[in-house]
């Protein structure tokens, strides 16, 4: 006797917890499946959480979700094998509630949303993996799952199973991940006393800081690197495109091992404890990469649909804006008594093109090739940046004019004006 | 055939860290699981029930929590489960625990007959492998642990007949039912849940027993008044205060500083060459 | 319940609650440290002498008497065991004869254990936890309704209110607790083999062997024994009694460089110890890991070879006289317990030991 519900929902990260929540919350038979021990288990994530996108799905989410610490400062740093250059933008206004984003833990939030996703009447299932999705004709009519006995029957299937798709590409609806489309990121979690965070970091009370960085922690290839402030623990991680790492054969833990060494962050993460070792793929194809993201009977929300600005390390928040685009489609269309054709749920489509999510991978689109046809982004600029700074810096008594013409004269032997001019302007003209 | 597993929840220890410096432990995040140990009894229960057919009811004393443990119970293929959670059971040591879980097997008995109790070998958490001895007694049941097979149950005659593992080979026992079971780990191997079965844990009611529904009217028995055991003190284990004589290895071939090292061994603790001698040779 | 608990010394009065209390009048009665002496197949487990070691330690600092106590089968090597007890250092020999009890089984066990101690109250009561301590322990502390701390790994008297303090760890081992029984008599505590060390034997103490009756009939006992299959593998790792083991972790980084390991056993005659992660990849049986979870070791030599020293792997084996610890990063928590430290590659400094050894043992086989 198989079961059938409104609604299927694969995966319980940020995008399915927003659709199954959403179409739960309206009335709609809901089902959850995620293949992890409990959702969050398996989801690795940065990570910073903004608030903008679960204010518009649970309005009240401050009041008992688990978050670490609110961000009053940001730090850009462009690191050479011993210094790094960069800048800080802290301001109180960051300081005043609302917040505007925040530190989390995965396992912690994603379990904390779940629950609330449980509470507004969707079933969750966990430790059962989706093999296949039922099919008929060109129609989604199900999912088979790992499980004896384990055809499930709905009207409308929401794949919302992270980066790598299979599903998607096995029922076709997704080409097969590229090597140059996803960036494969490892992160650690040290622990730390909460005092020690907040004396290194100048931040009291619920207060935190990130620090984004570029550079030579990449060893030439396409990626960064990141810090951020938990409330007892920091999390720090480095990812590069996958291609990058397949082709210099570098182990992306053995580059964080060597970051992790750099003189600049090594002290502050001294006396931590390593708490958490995790790698997982970052979709950062971009807008180009976008694949088909509906037919009949299914769509494709979050990471598993490309919805990532790699530029601005947004992730979640166009999970969750993307699942709940979904979930408001299937319950307008049922609202209107209408199928889940491929023509209906064009529809969810539209909502997006309209939203900041299509028009901010639009505005990146060509970013990762522009980066990818030019290492020195990642090698010899921060090289340079740094060698330029501690010139000016060093006082040795040769006088500031004479330094600047060295720099300039650096920065020209080592790339041409023109070099440095193209690169000035391919940026720019990817930023666009 | 009606059989009672005791199952309970616990922290997964592989998962526990304790705060480097204030020595607490940070249960935070480290998730919960089903004693491991106990799945093993979970899993010869629900395969006697297989083949004599029957009941096998889950029972967990613990927080509300533990609710999803036994949910995990169920979607493995057991009928019933209860939880029994009552503020007056904290604190409890084993043999306060034992009483409690007696008790509410006494009410679960009331419904129908129980012919066999399984426990787990031990907790990982607490690891006493006492609670299992400690309901037999109660109960008066026969009493069979580290059970690594059942070699025969005959329902008819109300007998039973285990290969129990001692220390040095394996005792062949027969014994009368009810009895107590605990199964030694890596006897069996617990089941994939059906997708039947996973929807029944999903949309299944535990059933939740404060103490007077199990039955308890001496609350002197229960929680830390019935607890003849207490923790004075929690503390990290002290750091040696010798550390290790490091045998320099600046610029020198393995062979050196194997040498080195072993003319150090040989000179320092002579006893303990000439046993190295004596037992090479 | 069940008419077969029958509270031993349960208090009069309610017991205090946490910190000090005064110890009921009727629990004052209780006196002396017992340890019960554990055979099989006409064995006493060792466990049972370590704890007769221990004992002594304890009884010592409390003025009482240390006593063993045997129950078997009459004959010869029942009494035996009495005497050996002695040897180990016990004043007294509680012994229960009845061939019931030629094989050990949970009921006539703990009838004739809580006998023994409702007859006599010993207030300290020591087990081995073996399959058969751990099976008796549980059952006979729930009979007389007393404490019972599993799995300790230090015991001590409070000298405040002479109760027993026994030190267990908590938590997956990540931290120590200490448990003491309060207004009930007797405490008891289970031991794991090779945690305590073994006593010097002293073939001229004799010591008062009390008989005691049991007081069952075969027929009155509901479990038979139909057959014991010893087990056979006899070639077995013995790591618990082995003089020298040489144990690698996962800083062999692969199972073939596990060879290296193995290779320097063969030359010392020594067993083969692993840790958790390396039992678990396979690369080693199951019964060669050494920790809190695995076995507990006292070698006169222990070798580690890419071991972190992780507590739960350090518990197993800290009792080492001699530890080697070879690591590759100084700061690895084995150098702050080892004896020698080798801050090195264990793949080319484990084939240097082993010729090195072998070189060494030649000789020295030569000169004696
Ligand atoms: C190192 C790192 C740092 C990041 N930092 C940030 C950050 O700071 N801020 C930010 O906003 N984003 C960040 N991201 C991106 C963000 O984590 C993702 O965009 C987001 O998690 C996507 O959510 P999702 O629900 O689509 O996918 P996921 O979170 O990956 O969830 C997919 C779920 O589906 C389940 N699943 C998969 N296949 C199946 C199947 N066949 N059957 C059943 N279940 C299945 C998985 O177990 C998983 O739970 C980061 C990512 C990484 C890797
Ligand atoms: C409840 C519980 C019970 C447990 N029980 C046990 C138990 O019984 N026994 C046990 O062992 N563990 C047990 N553990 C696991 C324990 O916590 C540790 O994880 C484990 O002991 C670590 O094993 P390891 O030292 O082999 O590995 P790691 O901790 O990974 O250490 C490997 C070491 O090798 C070194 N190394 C790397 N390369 C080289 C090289 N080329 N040359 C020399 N050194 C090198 C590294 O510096 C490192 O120190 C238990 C854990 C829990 C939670
Ligand atoms: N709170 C509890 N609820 C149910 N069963 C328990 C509980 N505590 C212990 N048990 C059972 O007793 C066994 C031994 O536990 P322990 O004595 O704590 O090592 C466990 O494996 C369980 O089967």
């Amino acid at each position: 006797m198989a079961e059938k519900f409104d609604a299927i929902v694969v995966g319980a990260g940020p995008s399915g917890n927003a659709a199954a929540y959403t179409m739960a919350k309206a009335g709609l038979k809901v089902l959850q499946l995620e293949r992890g021990e409990y959702p969050g288990s398996k989801n690795v994530q940065g990570a910073i959480l903004y608030s903008d996108a679960l204010e518009k799905i649970i309005p009240d989410f401050r009041d008992d979700a688990p978050l670490e610490r609110h961000i009053i400062e940001q730090r850009m740093w462009v690191l050479d094998d011993e210094s790094y250059i960069g800048t800080h933008y802290r301001s109180d206004e960051f300081n005043k509630p609302p917040y505007n984003r925040y530190t989390i833990i995965r396992a912690q939030f994603d379990k904390w949303f779940s629950e609330k996703v449980q509470e507004a009447g969707a079933m969750l299932i966990c430790e059962t993996t989706v093999s296949d999705l039922l099919m008929d004709g060109k129609r989604v009519i199900g999912v088979q799952t790992d499980r004896l006995g384990g055809s499930i029957y709905a009207d409308i299937v929401i794949l919302a199973d992270g980066v790598n798709s299979l599903l998607a590409t096995k029922a076709g609806f997704h080409p097969e991940l590229e090597p140059k489309n996803v960036a494969l990121a490892v992160k650690e979690i040290h622990f730390m006393p909460q005092e020690t965070v907040e004396a290194r970091f100048n931040v009291n009370g619920d207060a935190g800081v990130v620090i984004e960085m570029a550079g030579k922690i990449t060893k030439g290839m396409m990626g960064t690197g990141f810090l951020y402030t938990n409330k007892e623990s920091l999390t720090i991680g480095v990812g590069c495109m996958l291609s990058d790492l397949k082709q210099q054969k570098i182990s992306p833990y053995q580059l964080l091992e060597e970051m992790k060494a750099h003189p600049s962050i090594a002290p502050i993460l001294e006396g931590g404890e390593m708490k958490e070792y995790t790698a997982h793929l970052i979709p950062e194809g971009g807008y180009k990469a976008i694949p088909e993201l509906c037919g009949d009977g299914w769509m494709i929300v979050g990471d598993s649909g490309m919805f990532v600005n790699a530029m601005h390390r947004e992730g979640s928040n166009l999970a969750m804006t993307t699942g709940c685009f979904a979930a408001e489609t299937v319950i307008e269309l049922a609202a209107e008594q209408k199928p889940f054709t491929a023509k209906n749920l064009a529809r969810y489509r539209e909502k997006l093109n309209e939203s900041f999510v299509i028009k901010d991978l639009k505005k990146y689109k060509n970013m990762p090739d522009v980066f990818h046809a030019n290492p020195q982004f990642f090698t010899t600029y921060p090289e340079m940046l740094n060698q330029a700074a501690h010139k000016m810096l060093r006082v040795d008594g040769i006088d500031k004019k004479t330094k600047e013409k060295q720099i300039m004269a650096n920065f020209k032997q080592r790339r041409s004006l023109f070099g440095l001019m193209g690169d000035a302007y391919k940026l720019w003209r990817a930023f666009e | 055939m009606h059989i009672v597993v005791c199952i309970k929840q616990v922290p997964d220890s592989a998962q526990i860290r304790v705060h480097p410096v204030t020595n607490t432990i940070m249960r935070q995040g480290v998730p919960a699981i089903v004693n491991p140990y106990d799945l093993f009894s979970l899993e010869e229960a629900l395969r006697l029930k297989d083949k004599h057919g029957g009941r096998v009811t889950v029972i967990s004393m613990g927080p509300p929590q533990a609710e999803g443990a036994l949910k995990k119970c169920i979607a493995f293929g057991a009928d019933a489960a209860i939880l029994v959670t009552d503020r007056a059971f904290a604190g409890a040591d084993t043999l306060a625990t034992s009483f409690a879980l007696a008790s509410a097997i006494q009410q679960i008995e009331k419904d129908m007959k129980v012919d066999m109790v399984f426990a787990g070998k031990q907790t990982i958490d607490g690891d006493t492998a006492q609670v299992g001895p400690g309901i037999a007694k109660r109960l008066d049941m026969q009493l069979l642990t580290y059970v690594s097979q059942i070699d025969a149950l005959d329902l008819e005659k109300g007998e039973i007949q285990v290969r129990r593992r001692a220390e040095g080979g394996v005792q062949v026992l027969q014994t009368k039912l009810p009895c107590l079971i605990t199964m030694l780990e890596g006897t069996n191997e617990m089941r994939f849940a059906t997708m039947e079965n996973m929807f029944r844990a999903a949309r299944y009611p535990v059933n939740f027993w404060n103490k007077d529904t199990a039955g308890i009217e001496d609350v002197s028995k229960i929680g830390l008044k019935g607890s003849p055991t207490l923790v004075s003190k929690v503390f990290a284990p002290q750091p040696s205060t010798k550390p290790a004589e490091i045998i320099d290895t600046e610029s020198h071939e393995p062979r050196d500083i194997a040498l080195t090292l072993i003319s150090k061994l040989f000179t320092q603790h002579p006893k303990l060459c000439d046993g190295i001698v004596k037992q090479a040779a | 319940m069940s008419e077969a608990t029958t509270p031993a010394a349960t208090p009069a009065k309610k017991p205090a609650g946490r910190g000090n209390f005064e110890l009921d009048e009727r629990l004052k009665a209780y006196k002396g440290v017992w340890v019960f002496i554990e055979h099989e197949r006409g064995e006493v487990h060792p466990v049972s002498w370590e704890l007769l070691g221990e004992g002594r330690k304890l009884a010592d600092k409390l003025g009482v008497e240390l006593s063993g106590v045997v129950m078997g089968p009459p004959g010869l090597p029942t009494r035996r065991f009495c005497e050996e007890a002695f040897f180990h250092g016990a004043d007294n020999c509680y012994l229960i004869e009845d061939t019931v009890l030629a094989n050990y089984r949970n009921e006539s066990f703990t009838k004739g254990l809580t006998d023994l101690v409702n007859a006599y109250q010993p207030e300290i009561l020591l087990l081995g936890a073996t399959t058969q301590g751990r099976d008796l322990a549980g059952s006979v502390a729930t009979t007389l309704q007393t404490g019972l701390t599993a799995d300790c790994t230090e015991l001590n008297i409070d000298p405040d209110n002479r109760g027993l303090a026994a030190t267990r760890p908590t938590f997956g081992g990540s931290l120590l607790c200490t448990i003491i029984t309060k207004n009930y008599r007797p405490q008891m505590a289970t031991i794991r083999p090779r945690v305590m060390a073994m006593p010097d034997r002293d073939g001229n103490r004799t010591g008062r062997i009390i008989e005691h009756p049991l007081g069952l009939i075969e027929t009155n006992i509901i479990t038979k024994v139909l057959e014991y299959i010893a087990d056979e593998n006899q070639d077995k790792p013995q790591l618990p009694f082995a003089d020298i083991i040489i144990a690698g972790g996962r800083g062999m980084k692969k199972p073939e460089n596990f060879q290296l390991i193995w290779n320097l056993a063969q030359v010392l005659g020594a067993e083969v110890g692993a840790t958790r992660p390396v039992v678990q990849a396979g690369w080693v049986d199951a019964e060669r890991q050494v920790g809190q979870s695995g076995k507990t070791v006292r070698p006169k030599l222990y070798i580690a070879a890419g071991i972190s020293g992780a507590i739960q792997h350090r518990v197993g084996m800290e009792g080492s006289d001699v530890i080697i610890a070879i690591n590759n990063d100084p700061n690895a928590a084995i150098f702050d317990f080892a004896t020698y430290g080798i801050v090195g590659n264990a793949m080319t400094i484990l084939p240097a030991l082993t010729e090195t050894f072998k070189q060494q043992l030649a000789v020295a086989r030569v000169a004696s």
